[in-house]
């Protein structure tokens, strides 16, 4: 079972990514989309670093819909700001956040949802100190990112991938 | 160059137009603010929301829409976006620390080691 | 009905390019080099969208495979671009 699927994730992900492709659920589609999701894995397998084990769904589903719902809010927050706000006024600031996060799959994932929402952008993890540098749009309150960004993203993700190796 | 005869049931065209109105002004005002924001670090969140909810509002709309024309469930939309949910970030991040550091390396912008802001532009703490 | 739902993809395809014109614009009109970067990024984006419309218009399939080509190549090439202003070369 480990040998010839070994992450079971990424194979239902690219024979779900192949029949959307085709738009079809014909046996041969079927047939070729399993041998591409059991080959894919095995032949990249030396290219992954390390393998992930992902637990609790729960607490994944819940940082997903959280973030969805920021996304949109601050989607429309930076429309208004930008049709309603004097430009001049605008307080677009870095700030920094010091991380507890070390894992870096779980830094990627919040990476992504930094990004993601817009006015906010990831810059880099600082080079002297595992602080997180951020750009923010309209910054009216730091201690409100960090502490937004520490308790609802980076909490759910600790307990998502740093179970095993504490 | 016509507009294919369309009739999608009323469940479905309401939703439909209501996304695609959405979708279309948010791309506009992310584009807008491309244009008009005054600094690059305030412009790269203008095309921020054209990426997530504008493409996501109109991806929406096109599901529904070949959903109620070819009367089954048109899914592959999804693969867009979610190509799009994991390639975005990337782009912006790249982009952004492109420009630090090119502004760090021309001394627009000063990289700090203790404070509460990380980067701070010459000029701008003496008031 | 029919007539309504003409006029919204019409509208939705105005905008998006009015919105291509915008990031044409501050393509041109961009003081420094990652504004360029940032305005043909956003260029490809409104791309792919036109394109996603465009098939809504025509309700034809192809257009959704143009759109995830221009997608692709879209994020290829920011990368691309990005990297080249980084570090002053792609490939180290």
């Amino acid at each position: 079972m480990s040998r010839w699927l070994p992450s079971p994730i990424l194979s239902a992900a690219l024979l779900i990514m192949w029949l959307l492709l085709n738009q079809s659920l014909s046996p041969g589609q079927l047939l070729i989309g399993a041998l591409l999701a059991i080959a894919a894995p095995i032949l990249s397998r030396p290219l992954r670093p390390f393998t992930v084990v992902v637990k609790k769904p729960m607490v994944m589903l819940r940082l997903a819909g959280w973030s969805l719902k920021e996304i949109i809010r601050s989607s429309f927050n930076v429309s208004r700001i930008i049709l309603f706000t004097r430009h001049e006024h605008l307080n677009s600031q870095f700030i920094r956040i010091p991380l507890d996060l070390r894992d870096p799959y779980g830094l990627a994932v919040l990476s992504c949802i930094i990004n993601s929402t817009p006015g906010t952008v990831w810059v880099e993890i600082m080079p002297d100190s595992n602080d997180l540098a951020l750009h923010v749009f309209d910054l009216h309150d730091a201690n409100w990112w960090v502490e937004m960004i520490k308790t609802r993203y980076e909490q759910p993700l600790i307990e998502i991938f740093e179970q095993g190796n504490p | 160059m016509s507009v294919v005869n369309i009739d999608l049931p009323l469940w479905l065209a309401v939703p439909f137009v209501l996304l695609l109105l959405l979708g279309s002004l948010i791309i506009l005002i992310g584009a807008l603010g491309l244009l008009r924001l005054p600094s690059f670090y305030q412009r790269v969140h203008g095309p921020a929301i054209t990426i997530t909810l504008g493409t996501g509002c109109v991806l929406l709309a096109s599901m529904l829409y070949f959903s109620g024309l070819e009367t089954r469930l048109v899914l592959h939309e999804l693969l867009i976006s979610a190509f799009l949910l994991l390639t975005a970030p990337v782009t912006s991040m790249m982009i952004m620390r492109a420009s630090v550091y090119r502004d760090l390396r021309a001394g627009r912008i000063i990289r700090e080691s203790d404070a509460s802001e990380s980067y701070r532009f010459p000029g701008s703490n003496d008031e | 009905m029919t007539t309504l739902l003409t006029l919204t993809i019409l509208f939705a395809q105005g905008c998006t390019m009015l919105a291509m014109l915008f990031c044409a614009i501050r393509l041109l009109l961009g003081p420094s080099a990652q504004d360029r970067v940032l305005a043909l990024d956003t260029l490809w984006m409104c791309g792919m969208i036109l394109a996603l419309v465009m098939g809504i218009r025509f309700a034809n399939d192809v257009y959704f495979e143009m759109a995830l080509l221009i997608a692709l190549t879209g994020f290829v090439s920011s990368i691309a671009l990005a990297k080249f202003l980084t570090r002053g070369e792609i490939i180290e």
